[in-house]
């Protein structure tokens, strides 16, 4: 229970202006490090949705995500470990156009790594990966013998195996409860 | 936020008005029944005072003499009625003073509307005059904040600030208006929001949690209830009685939820936490069963966790789901609005006697009284103490009075020897500590309860922190007693220094002015006592004097408040001295 494990937080908020920084505050405040952030649109119109990945111990991202909870605009933060869901990253590598050209290295490794080539210039080459964070960083070691000029990876998304989304049964739950209200 | 539509939707039924969005904030805030702000005016808010002039004879402005005062005062008001705290304040530095109170609402669950001006929304991000971000400076001390940019949002936004700050666990919330935005006109209609889809107040009482903590209740041999605020905060009074008559069990009080019951309730042991009883501290690791109600495990009343309940299983009734295993692992926790909750327990229990486990707390009783109580309430040495004036004062009020405090010995003094018979009667900063605190909270705690004798204990650290406040006492015409225990030192961090740093008094000596000529000097009456035969005499001049008084004890210089449960020790390792 007190052991460190990675954590995928998925948080649906309403669209409001200073949310990031309300979400991002309860980390801070335990001075937990957030490994990656991703936030945009949710598939629900006017939901946003966050995705942070954390090290965290289960005991401590539990009280994490009862307190973004407790913020008036977060509809729901699901708490989720890698048994839960399906992520990916995607990473860009940016190579000299004249190391494809001085043998077929990189090719294979293209080719190897499931990657694809997205732009090539005289002068340099992009080149896409999308995965999991070991194997696109292991692609770029790998590419780096050759010399990688810029490296870039993005933050996680994830979408989990559950068959429902986790939101529309909350929203469903909430809206019947506002029926019952009024 | 769903503003405009919604609210264009909702208010089809209802005639529009034409009026500023100064008017337009006025009229809300009397829609939801405020009668009664407190604040301070400048640049970035002169509309909205334009228009509470208009207003004058429905809607009473209490002028304040520093925002910080404002906001206390609204605390104070919103602690004894139960209503929603409004204040009101200027941009900029306005704002930034009214921070502190803020943040002491915050921590101590107090419900709160604070207005602040805004500069122009054409100035925001450019560090335009007394432009500030409060939004920004707020949102971790506020349950909510939001900033209007437009006349129209006015409406919708007061609503849910008043619905968010009353409703499930209270707090203080922020909206910010800009200049424009007041000046603006609009059609004005008004519509109280009673449903936001990503926020739910009062989470629904588990049965299959109840029928799980009458278990354990009815098998305790040594159960101790832990009441706190939360009884106060959700009405829950009578609740909690019928509950404690029917299981029998021993009940403690917080800090905060002092006057949750009354002080000679035979169940009743008594205070927890760090200058609290001994019983109840000491008990604590004894219980086979914790019942903790509406309290949330503060580092002030467990001590060291490891060391802290050790023998028992908890039950935790509360509102706020993060509190849940937050500091104290519950066996059982039980999610809800405590007057809900507690009615369920008290039908499903079996009616029971614990009087054995009763008398071993009144035995700890004797203890603290032949070690401490005696000595204190009929001192040997000549100097006063601060309990026998406490205790003096709660009886010339007839052990009736709302105690309002500052932080310090004094509130520890005040929350261990003041009585209560009603609920509501203690106004104090709990979770903050805010010096200064006290005397604009009575101010506000006394317009909130006019037909009631409010007495402050005071610290003289603590009541040169907020003394400008007597102009508002002055101008007013508030009659609050104001008790000044004077013992020229910043008492609590002395005793600190006393017992934990070698007695090296670093800066916590004070050389006071003449209080009894500042009182003069705004018209207050005012008493000095330096001997204990003048003290009940005075005592009677201030309870019969029909205003304001400032009733100001010499106390000895070094007393100590015990007992102690040093901080980060262990509830068992409470110090009788
Ligand atoms: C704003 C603020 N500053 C500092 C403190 C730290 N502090 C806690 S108690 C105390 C001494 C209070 O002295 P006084 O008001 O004279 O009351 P006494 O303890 O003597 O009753 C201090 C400085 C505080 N609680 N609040």
């Amino acid at each position: 229970m007190r052991m460190k494990q990675e954590f995928t937080l998925t948080i649906f908020s309403e669209n409001q202006v200073g949310l990031l920084n309300q979400i991002t505050n309860v980390f801070t405040r335990r001075s937990l490090n957030i490994e990656s952030l991703t936030t945009s649109e949710s598939a629900i119109a006017g939901i946003h949705k966050f995705t942070i990945v954390v090290f965290s111990t289960r005991e401590e991202i539990d009280k994490v995500a009862k307190q973004i909870e407790k913020r008036i605009d977060v509809i729901k933060a699901f708490v989720l470990t890698d048994e839960d869901i399906i992520h990916q990253e995607i990473a860009l590598y940016k190579v000299p156009t004249k190391t494809l050209l001085n043998g077929n290295e990189i090719e294979k490794l293209v080719r190897q790594y499931g990657a694809r080539i997205l732009e090539i210039t005289e002068e340099y080459t992009v080149i896409e990966k999308t995965g999991h964070k070991h194997e696109t960083q292991e692609l770029f070691e790998k590419m780096d013998q050759y010399g990688v000029v810029q490296f870039t990876r993005s933050g996680r998304i994830a979408i989990t195996k559950l068959k429902a989304e986790l939101l529309d049964n909350y929203l469903r739950k909430m809206e019947m409860g506002k029926k019952i209200l009024n | 936020m769903e503003t405009k539509s919604q609210t264009a939707i909702k208010g089809k039924s209802q005639q529009a008005v034409r009026m500023t969005g100064a008017d337009a904030l006025v009229k809300s805030l009397q829609n939801e029944g405020t009668k009664i702000l407190f604040g301070y005016p400048g640049g970035a808010i002169m509309p909205v005072y334009d228009a509470l002039y208009s207003v004058q004879d429905e809607l009473h402005h209490v002028l304040v003499r520093h925002e910080q005062g404002a906001v206390h005062a609204a605390q104070g008001f919103a602690r004894v009625t139960g209503e929603v705290g409004v204040a009101i304040v200027t941009s900029g530095p306005g704002a930034t003073n009214a921070v502190t109170g803020i943040a002491d609402a915050m921590i101590d669950s107090t419900p709160l509307v604070v207005i602040s001006g805004q500069v122009g929304s054409s100035l925001l991000g450019t560090d335009a005059f007394q432009e500030t971000d409060v939004v920004g400076v707020t949102q971790p001390i506020t349950k909510w904040n939001y900033q209007v940019k437009k006349a129209e949002d006015i409406p919708y936004a007061i609503a849910r600030a008043f619905y968010i700050a009353r409703s499930g666990r209270p707090g203080p919330v922020l909206i910010d208006i800009t200049k424009d935005a007041q000046f603006a006109s609009f059609d004005y209609i008004y519509e109280p929001v009673t449903y936001i889809r990503s926020y739910k107040p009062i989470p629904e009482v588990d049965p299959a949690q109840i029928e799980a903590a009458t278990q354990l209740i009815n098998l305790a041999k040594k159960p101790l209830a832990l009441v706190g605020q939360g009884v106060i905060l959700g009405n829950a009074e009578k609740e909690l009685l019928a509950f404690l008559d029917k299981s029998g069990i021993p009940a403690a009080w917080t800090l905060l939820g002092l006057s949750a019951m009354p002080s000679d309730y035979p169940q009743n042991v008594g205070m927890l936490g760090m200058h609290g009883n001994y019983g109840p501290n000491i008990k604590t690791n004894e219980a086979d069963l914790i019942i903790a109600i509406g309290m949330r495990f503060d580092d002030r009343v467990t001590g060291d966790l490891k060391a802290y309940a050790t023998n028992a299983k908890v039950i935790h009734l509360e509102i706020d789901d993060a509190e849940i295993n937050k500091n104290v692992h519950a066996d059982v926790p039980i999610l809800g609005n405590v007057k809900e909750s507690l009615p369920m327990l008290t039908q499903k229990i079996s009616a029971n006697k614990h009087d054995a486990w009763l008398q071993e707390f009144r035995a700890c009783d004797r203890i603290e009284y032949d070690r401490i109580i005696n000595e204190e309430l009929a001192p040997s040495k000549p100097g006063l103490t601060m309990g026998e004036v406490v205790h003096k004062i709660s009886n010339a009020f007839n052990d009736d009075a709302i105690m309002v405090t500052d932080v310090g010995q004094h509130q520890m003094m005040g929350s261990r020897y003041f009585k209560f018979k009603q609920s509501r009667s203690v106004v104090t900063s709990g979770g903050l500590g805010t010096m200064g605190f006290g005397l604009p909270a009575a101010n506000g705690a006394k317009l909130g309860a006019p037909d009631r004798p409010v007495c402050l204990f005071v610290g003289d650290g603590g009541f040169q922190m907020t003394i400008q406040e007597l102009g508002t006492i002055f101008q007013t015409k508030i009659p609050v007693k104001i008790v000044l225990l004077n013992n020229n030192f910043l008492g609590m961090v002395r005793q600190w220094q006393e017992l934990f740093f070698d007695s090296r008094y670093a800066s916590t000596e004070l050389i006071n002015p003449d209080f009894q000529i500042i009182a003069k000097g705004y018209h207050i009456e005012a008493l000095k006592v330096t001997e204990r035969e003048n003290l009940e005499d005075a005592i009677q001049k201030m309870v019969n004097h029909e205003g304001a008084f400032l009733l100001e004890v010499i106390v000895e210089k070094e007393g100590n408040v015990f007992p102690m449960v040093p901080s980060g020790a262990s509830v068992s390792d409470i110090r009788l001295e």
